[in-house]
Order: structure tokens, then sequence, then C-alpha cells
């Protein structure tokens, strides 16, 4: 019998603790997907951070450490520092990276770590009940929002890839989105990319995922998909913002 | 070997080295700044990794990371940078790695001062950050103590899988002293085999201090307790000078107990009866030590740089038998002798 689907060795048996239709599964299977392909899971090391996927580290088939919210790139810099063959990812939310952890990405970035990181962008804090994000779209009802997010009171919302792709050590910059099915096979490419920049030394890599939140956005997964497509890319274009000639 | 002179700061790299400890991650501050200087320049000729961090709060966190990978890892930094690397240290104790800071204390509150204190004790003994863990912390008083210290510190934290801190200030950070470098007691250390290395032929490790079942957390909490205990049984550390008939024991650890050494001194060739009891180690904190001393002693006098810390220690571990008296100069002033002197003898004036 010939196999055509199957859970990707690189993701535990644990069932996740997602909210249906929550796109973060989605990004889970297609990085889980990139290590077995590229045949590394007994040398990744993931960083879990802190944030509705905090419990990464229950769903990755490989070495796991959970760090304190925001600074996962500082621990995955003292990963790879001790073993620079291993290959080393974080998995974060935008609340994660984008606000209380931007001290870690933009330096992990600026120094060119070799790390691969996987920045989920749901416009919104997921776990802790639907607060506004930095990255919370301007007139976006938010629990700490509720009048839409105002620009005058609380400024713009940051466009991370944007800004890490002035720093020269970020090898690889790039935004996809998992709305549908063609951006989800672009989004397998890009984390592919990525690791692939980090194996060859390349330097410090990320992919931003435009994802969703249909619990703490109000909507149905279908809504929410759609609520992407229609106000998040406007504001974050997706593409690559930085890629070095060898991956070309 | 012979000894050699050396800047405490820079003895303190160098002790780390010959531990073993191939990482450091840091942020500058006075006055420990030769720390980091001395591991940028040294650690690449061993083979190891010199990072300056973009703030403490990422030297702890990277700290975490190589400890996690099965580093031997040191930070170090001064007051304000060691508040900054609580929520860390809290995350280290918590998932249980090994590590060595050190914390070259300066006058607090808030940015306070760049001269010596000793107003971290609470913070460094008691836990520091959040959740109920604590570090295991030493005390020394000279830089050839401090080496001695920081070269068995890595051997400690590996073998309890908790950190270890090691407390000086600018004093002896400063301070010029011939060092040795000698080995330290041998201890049976466990092999790493829980470090996040890649799983290869094993199965998966997992670095973490999260547990959202409460009865588990109890759990993880009773464990953590045990080694405490632990350490508080077999690993209580102090030295007594001059106790054997002493009728005034001053109570001093750090910089303060040479400073209270001398004056011990004074005291007895002015005919009153003191001696000293110096805790090396401030957690476990050494109540051991007052068991030993003799029928003689009427009273004590903890001296310290802060307004009255370890001296809680202490009364704790006197039990209200004797007077427990309090002497503090605070904000980077170094208590002299003289003051010293003259509450010691006030209160002899009023035991006698
Ligand atoms: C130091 C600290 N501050 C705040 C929190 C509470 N907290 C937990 S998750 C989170 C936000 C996570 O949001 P995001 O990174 O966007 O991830 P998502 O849940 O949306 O996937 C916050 C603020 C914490 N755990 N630690
Ligand atoms: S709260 Fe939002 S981000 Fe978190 S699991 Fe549910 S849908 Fe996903």
């Amino acid at each position: 019998m010939k196999v055509v689907f199957q859970r990707p060795t690189a993701l535990t048996e644990r069932q996740t603790h997602y909210c249906p239709g929550c796109t973060h599964g989605i990004i889970h299977r297609l990085v889980a997907e990139a290590i077995d392909e590229l045949g590394v899971l007994d040398k990744a090391v993931g960083v879990a951070s802190v944030g509705c996927s905090v419990l990464a580290y229950e769903y990755f088939n490989c070495d796991m450490q959970q760090a304190a919210h925001g600074r996962a790139p500082a621990v995955a810099t003292g990963i790879k520092r001790v073993h620079p063959n291993n290959i080393v990812f974080t998995y974060q939310g935008d609340g994660d990276l984008a606000s209380i952890g931007m001290a870690e990405i933009v330096h992990a970035a600026a120094r060119g770590e070799k790390i691969t990181v996987i920045f989920v962008n749901n416009a919104i804090y997921g776990m802790t009940g639907g607060q506004m994000a930095p990255t919370t779209l301007v007139g976006q009802k938010t629990t700490t929002s509720p009048y839409g997010r105002q620009a005058e009171h609380c400024g713009y919302p940051v466009r991370i890839s944007e800004l890490l792709a002035t720093l020269q050590g970020a090898a690889y910059v790039t935004r996809v989105s998992v709305h549908d099915v063609p951006n989800i096979r672009k989004a397998k490419r890009a984390i592919l990319k990525a690791f692939e920049v980090q194996q060859k030394g390349l330097g410090f890599s990320i992919v931003e995922v435009i994802s969703t939140c249909p619990t703490n956005w109000g909507m149905t997964p279908l809504e929410a998909l759609k609520w992407a497509k229609e106000n998040m890319l406007e504001y974050y274009p997706l593409g690559e913002f930085r890629t070095p000639e060898e991956v070309k | 070997m012979a000894k050699q002179l050396m800047k405490g700061n820079e003895a303190i790299g160098e002790a780390a080295i010959r531990a073993g400890c191939r990482y450091f991650f840091g942020y500058p501050i006075t006055p420990q700044n030769e720390v980091p200087e001395y591991m940028a320049r040294r650690l690449p000729e061993v083979g190891g990794v010199f990072l300056q961090a973009e703030s403490e709060v990422s030297a702890i966190n990277m700290v975490y990371g190589a400890a996690g990978a099965g580093a031997r890892v040191m930070t170090s930094s001064s007051s304000p940078g060691i508040s900054l690397k609580q929520e860390g240290i809290s995350y280290i104790a918590g998932s249980e790695l090994p590590c060595v800071i050190i914390n070259i204390i300066r006058g607090g509150p808030g940015l306070g001062g760049i001269q010596p204190a000793q107003s971290d004790y609470f913070q460094a003994t008691k836990g520091g950050g959040h959740g109920d863990y604590r570090l295991f912390v030493f005390a020394p008083a000279s830089v050839q103590e401090m080496v001695d210290l920081i070269m068995e510190a890595f051997d400690i934290a590996d073998y309890y899988r908790n950190p270890v801190m090691v407390l000086g200030d600018g004093t002896l950070g400063q301070m010029m002293e011939p060092v040795e470098f000698k080995e330290p007691k041998k201890r049976d250390l466990p092999p790493k085999d829980w470090a996040t290395t890649g799983a290869k032929g094993r199965k998966r490790n997992i670095i973490n201090s999260l547990s959202l079942v409460a009865e588990q957390l109890e759990e993880h909490n009773w464990k953590l307790q045990k080694k405490y205990q632990h350490m508080k049984e077999h690993e209580q550390r102090w030295e007594l000078y001059k106790c054997d008939d002493a009728e005034l024991v001053l109570a001093a650890f750090g910089t303060t107990a040479r400073i209270v050494k001398s004056v011990v001194n004074q005291l007895r060739e002015q005919g009153i009866k003191a001696g000293l009891l110096r805790p090396i180690t401030i957690f476990p904190f050494p109540d051991k030590a007052f068991a030993q001393l003799p029928d003689t002693v009427k009273a004590f006098l903890t001296v310290e740089m802060n307004t009255g810390q370890m001296v809680e220690d202490v009364r704790l571990a006197v039990n209200g038998k004797q007077p427990v008296h309090f002497f503090g100069r605070t904000g980077g002033i170094v208590p002299t002798p003289a003051e010293i002197i003259a509450k010691a003898k006030e209160i002899m004036g009023g035991v006698r």
C-alpha cells in the first residue's frame, strides 16, 4: 500500500491544544516536514516561547528548550554557540517576538546568529485572551483596544520583516502566509530555505508567517482566513526581503 | 604551582576557565568589567566563546540555553544587572540547570553607586526572582578564596543541577593579591544526559520549567526543596577565628569579615574577648557553626555593608539565646575598625 499522507516524524503523537481552525497547527506541520525533508531531526534543537505555542516542546519530536517570554533568540544563541553543528530554531508569536522580545530578536539578527526563527504573526496576544499586540492593525478591536487600535494613542503596528531586513546579519528574511493552499506551499518552501541558510552557515534566518486567531478575533476559522487575506496582507506584504545568493 | 599576583576580577575569569568554563555571556557594568574583558581575551585562546549580550536579560537567557545544551557557562554582573537577570535565574533554577553567576555588588537601591556594598544579601540568599527556589551562594573574603570557590562552584552547580552565585564587591574585584589555582576536591558528577545536544540515538530531551498541573508543580517544588535541604546538611561552610574563649562573637562575610578580623585582634589587645564567625556559604547559611561556639559567648555583633540583612539569619541561628546586635554602613561606605570597636565596647559594657 502506498502511503500518501502521514504524520511527519518531526511531530510527536501528542494531540495539540490549539483551538479548532487555528493556523498554529499548519505551521507546526510545515516546520516538521522541513525538518524531515532535510533529515536533521537528530540534530535539531527547538526553542519554544511564551504564547499559545508554549507547549511546542510537546509537539516537536526533537530536543527542545522552553524559553522565557521574548527570550527565545537569546536561548537559541546559547545553544547554537555551544553546538554550532546543531540546527537550532525558535518558534515565537508576535507578542513574544515583536514586543517583549524586541531586543533579543534584533540583536540575534544583527549578530548574524546562525539560527532559524519561525515568527507567527496573528496580530494579537492569543494565549492571554486577545489583547493588543505590537502587530495589531490600526482600527483592529482587541480586549485592550476595545474601540479599535487608535494610532494617535498607541502608534502603528511593527513590520518585523522590513525592520530586520535592514540588518546585515539577517541573511534570509521572508514573509509568508498560510491562509490558503498555494500560500501554505510557499510557506513550506520558505521554511526549508531558512533551514538551508542555517545549514550553510550563511547567517540569521527568519520566516514571518501571517497566521490566524479565530478565537480571539471572534470569527469562524474560515472567516479568519478571509480576514487575514483581506486585511493583514495589505499592511504586511508577502515576499522575500533578504535572500543570500547561495539559496536564490 | 607558583603564586601569581592577580586582580580579583581577572582571577574570577581565570578560575572559571581552569574549572572548564568555556562560555561566558555578559553585559558591561562597573565594578566588574574586568571579568568580561578577561573572558573576551582568554576564552578564544582555549576554544571557548565570549559573547557580549545586548542586555543582562539576554545574557542570562544565553546562559540558560548554553547550560541546557550541557556546557559549563558563567555570567557576571553587578547589582542592577543582577536584578535584570532574576527572571532568567528563576527559569534556570526551575529547569534545574547548572551555571555560575558572579555578583560584584555595588550600592543601591536603583542605580545606586559603584562603591562596595553587601546590600544584595537578601536577593542572593532568599531566592531573588519569583518562585520558591534558592541559589547556592558563596561569599569569599579574599582573591584566593574567590578563586578556590569559583573553581568548585562549577562542580557544585553540576552536582546539584542548580545555579551557584558567588558574591564579591568592588574591593574584592579590584584588589590585587597573590593567587594559586588548585584543583578542587573531586565530586562524583553524573553525565549530563539531560542536555539538548540533538536527539541522536536516544530519547529526546526537554529543558523546561512550565508545569500546568498544580500537583506536578508542587511535587517539583518539593524535589527542589530536597536539594536545598541536602545543601543545608552537607555544604555549610564557615570560618571561626579566635572563638574558643570568646565573649563577643562578631559575624561578618566577604570583605567586611577582613575588617572584622583585625577588629577582633584589636579588641583582644584591649581586653575584650572577641571572635569572628565568618560564613563562607551564605546559602546554605552555616547555622551549624553556632553550635560549635563555647558557653562563654555573651553576645553577637553582626557587621555588614548594608542596613541589616544577614543579621536576620544570625538571629534565627542564635534563636534568642543571646542578644544579637548589628552595625552596618551602607551606600558604598566601608565600615572602619574604629567604629566597629566602639560598637563592640558599647555592647560589652552593657553585658558586663
Ligand atoms: C514576563 C511575562 N510577561 C507576560 C506573560 C504573559 N503572557 C503569556 S503569553 C503572552 C502573549 C503571547 O502572545 P503572542 O506572542 O502573540 O503569541 P500567541 O499566543 O498569539 O500565539 C503574554 C503576554 C508572561 N508569561 N511572561
Ligand atoms: S487563542 Fe488564537 S492563537 Fe491561540 S490557539 Fe486559539 S486560535 Fe490559536
